[in-house]
């Protein structure tokens, strides 16, 4: 058996460590779900349209609210407009499969080539969210019940679900996932992510920008520490407006970029005021 | 194979199984690993770990199942090379016949070109392995002007046994103590709803039947949407010996506070013990009576007490009057705690004290009354598992090991 598929190693736009590659080459060669947990604003989200992008496959995102049921990701029997076209419209109410909505789960199985399905932040919904997936995914294949009519995958979907660990997910779903959990980038990656992102910085400033993110980082009192994402969006905002250089005092320009709780914004001034280093 | 690994990840309580294993039979198969023992790192623990809270657990299961196994690699290499050496020493007479095949089928100078570039190959990938960790801590603006190509090849790829020996994962294992978070994450499982107020949401089901029964011509029908019914009592031993776990209780108290799923959450203080009334205050200010309390509180309302249980075993025979005062006809603080259980269908104790020393008399008997769990991520799970359970049970709850 070898490389019967393309091996995904990240693209030109989103960088990947090995472990993250070796999981993605997991769910796809084992055809499974993966499941990717960590901080918010590692880019878990952005992974799955790396995957759609190196894969040149089209990416369906099923966005999970706390009110989602895993009925929507299937199909919608629209009722009410049923009953609505029975009583003043106009067409054929008898034919049933007008008034089915298929949602993006169902749109991924009925699509004739492979597609990527991102199912984002999973832990919103509610605790059985998950289980009520379980034979979906497994199966690759649902049953409208309207029409008693099967839905089955033409070509299995790859699914990456993300999850934000506001709810721990149920055991049986676990199993059935290649799980990786992204970890915080170290210095190094961090660089060639900013580097990717804001490819004319100045790389001083790069340098004092990372020195100053990482002591933040390291402030043990925040609430919530700045992560990549805040990184790259502060940058955008020092770059334009042309700040050259740069040291972590109480004077950090836009630092409400970074800082996104207001507790967290009194930290700060309260441990620089005070001539405290923060605590490496 | 990897069965014994499986079985000392088992040891080590992560929960893997016959799925796991065929999982990663699958992924072997495929040649996802590139035979490499990194690549079966990344692999294996893709696979094989579910929740973050085991990573550690995995790491030091690798470490020690497959330490030593790096150096046995370069053991047989070595072996290999003298075995080479000898055979071309020989005469052709003399050697073995797998001697002269092997050296026939590459002849004597491929076959040395090809160990030793494998040996530098490996040589190489140790050294990487050294750089990934070692320079982090002091690297100068000068790294970033390294080509591209270069930058890849010894950066981002550390050495499985270093990233399992570094234990990157420490922080998330889920015995340790907990933060607001987690706590709020384990508290959001004792919400539950029901149907109240304004009628107010469509109710399809019961509008598509009256539409049914009125011959098609529409009628709708609402009804009054879900909120949430868990009503929670909060009762906190405060001050003398909880002193040093007032951190740890007060990211639960604000855990609790921000959870919006509560329908109603009321939070009292006692001292030790309560006798005869609880305190609105931490400085034990607006008494409130046990049967006020009891009272205000119907018994669907689910009781949490957060204390150590640790006191003088007389504290808990004291009697008072309802207002808290000593009377000598008055009730054992032990019956007070022992009305309370009996009046909630559902209640816990959550301890900081660690469960190893719950063998203190105080603990043993207060145990005995409400079912008891340790102040942890773990023991807060549990404890909101039992108080959500369906039924009635009181006394004794899980037996935690010691």
């Amino acid at each position: 058996m070898t490389d019967r598929f393309r091996r995904f190693t990240g693209t030109d736009r989103y960088l990947t460590s090995p472990a993250l590659q070796a999981a993605v080459n997991c769910a796809l060669a084992l055809e499974r779900p993966l499941l990717v947990k960590g901080e918010p604003g590692t880019g878990k989200t952005l992974l799955a349209e790396a995957i759609a992008g190196a894969l040149g496959t089209k990416l369906l995102t099923w966005n999970v609210k706390s009110t989602t049921r895993a009925q929507d990701g299937l199909y919608v029997y629209d009722t009410v407009q049923r009953l609505y076209d029975s009583r003043f419209g106009d067409g054929d109410v008898r034919d049933i499969r007008r008034y089915i909505r298929f949602g993006p789960l169902g749109e991924a199985f009925r699509s004739p080539e492979r597609v990527v399905l991102l199912i984002d932040e999973v832990d919103k919904a509610d605790l059985e969210f998950p289980n009520d997936l379980l034979h979906e995914l497994d199966r690759m294949r649902f049953r409208i019940l309207e029409t008693d009519e099967e839905v089955q995958a033409q070509a299995r979907p790859v699914v990456v679900v993300t999850s934000n660990n506001e709810k721990e997910l149920p055991d049986a779903f676990l199993r059935r996932c290649v799980f990786h959990f992204i970890d915080f980038p170290d210095r190094e990656l961090m660089q060639r992510i900013v580097r990717v992102h804001h490819p004319k910085l100045d790389e001083a400033l790069a340098q004092q920008a990372l020195d100053v993110f990482y002591q933040l980082r390291d402030m043990t009192r925040l609430r919530k520490r700045p992560s990549t994402s805040e990184l790259v969006d502060w940058l955008a905002v020092l770059k334009s407006a042309g700040v050259q250089d740069l040291k972590l005092d109480e004077t950090l320009p836009f630092v409400g970029a970074l800082l996104k709780r207001e507790q967290d914004l009194l930290v700060f001034h309260e441990s620089l005021a005070a001539g405290r280093r923060p605590r490496a | 194979m990897f069965v014994g690994f499986l079985y000392e990840l088992r040891r080590r309580k992560v929960p893997v199984g016959a799925q796991e294993a065929v999982a990663l039979a699958r992924a072997l198969e495929a040649g996802l690993h590139d035979s490499s023992l990194d690549g079966f790192y990344e692999v294996a623990r893709a696979l094989l770990v579910h929740n973050e809270a085991h990573l550690d657990a995995f790491d030091q299961a690798f470490l020690a199942h497959f330490k030593g196994v790096q150096d046995q690699g370069d053991a047989l290499l070595e072996e290999l090379l003298d075995w080479l050496e000898e055979a071309e020493a020989k005469d052709v007479g003399e050697r073995s016949p797998e001697e002269e095949a092997a050296l026939l089928a590459l002849g004597p100078e491929a076959l040395r070109e090809l160990f030793t570039a494998r040996m530098q190959q490996q040589e190489r990938r140790r050294q990487q392995q050294d750089n990934g960790t070692g320079e982090e801590a002091q690297e100068g603006p000068g790294r970033g002007t390294r080509p591209e190509g270069a930058e890849r090849a010894d950066g981002g790829r550390r050495g499985a046994m270093k990233t399992a020996d570094a234990r990157l994962y420490r922080g998330y294992r889920d015995d340790r103590v907990l933060d607001t978070r987690s706590l709020a994450v384990a508290l959001r499982k004792l919400r539950a709803f029901q149907r109240e107020g304004a009628f107010d949401e469509l109710d399809l089901e019961g509008t598509i039947d009256a539409t049914a029964r009125n011959a098609g011509e529409l009628e709708v029908i609402l009804r009054p949407p879900r909120k949430p019914s868990t009503r929670v009592l909060l009762l906190m031993d405060v001050g003398g010996s909880m002193t040093p776990h007032a951190h740890l209780v007060n990211r639960l108290f604000s855990a609790a506070r921000k959870a919006t799923h509560f329908r109603e959450l009321r939070t009292h203080y006692f001292h030790n013990c309560v006798y005869g009334r609880v305190y609105r205050t931490e400085g034990f200010g607006e008494p409130v009576t046990v049967q006020e309390l009891l009272a205000d509180c119907g018994p669907h309302w689910k009781l949490v007490l957060v204390g150590d249980a640790l006191m003088a075993p007389y504290e808990l025979m004291l009697r008072s009057g309802a207002h808290g005062r000593y009377t000598p006809d008055g009730v054992e603080g032990i019956v007070w705690m022992m009305q309370l259980a009996q009046h909630f269908e559902r209640s816990a104790w959550l301890n900081p004290e660690p469960p190893a020393s719950w063998w203190s008399p105080t603990i043993r008997t207060l145990r005995s009354v409400f079912p008891m769990f340790p102040l942890t991520v773990e023991g807060l799970g549990e404890a909101v598992g039992h108080l959500t359970r369906g039924g009635v049970r009181k006394g004794k709850g899980p037996t935690v090991s010691r």
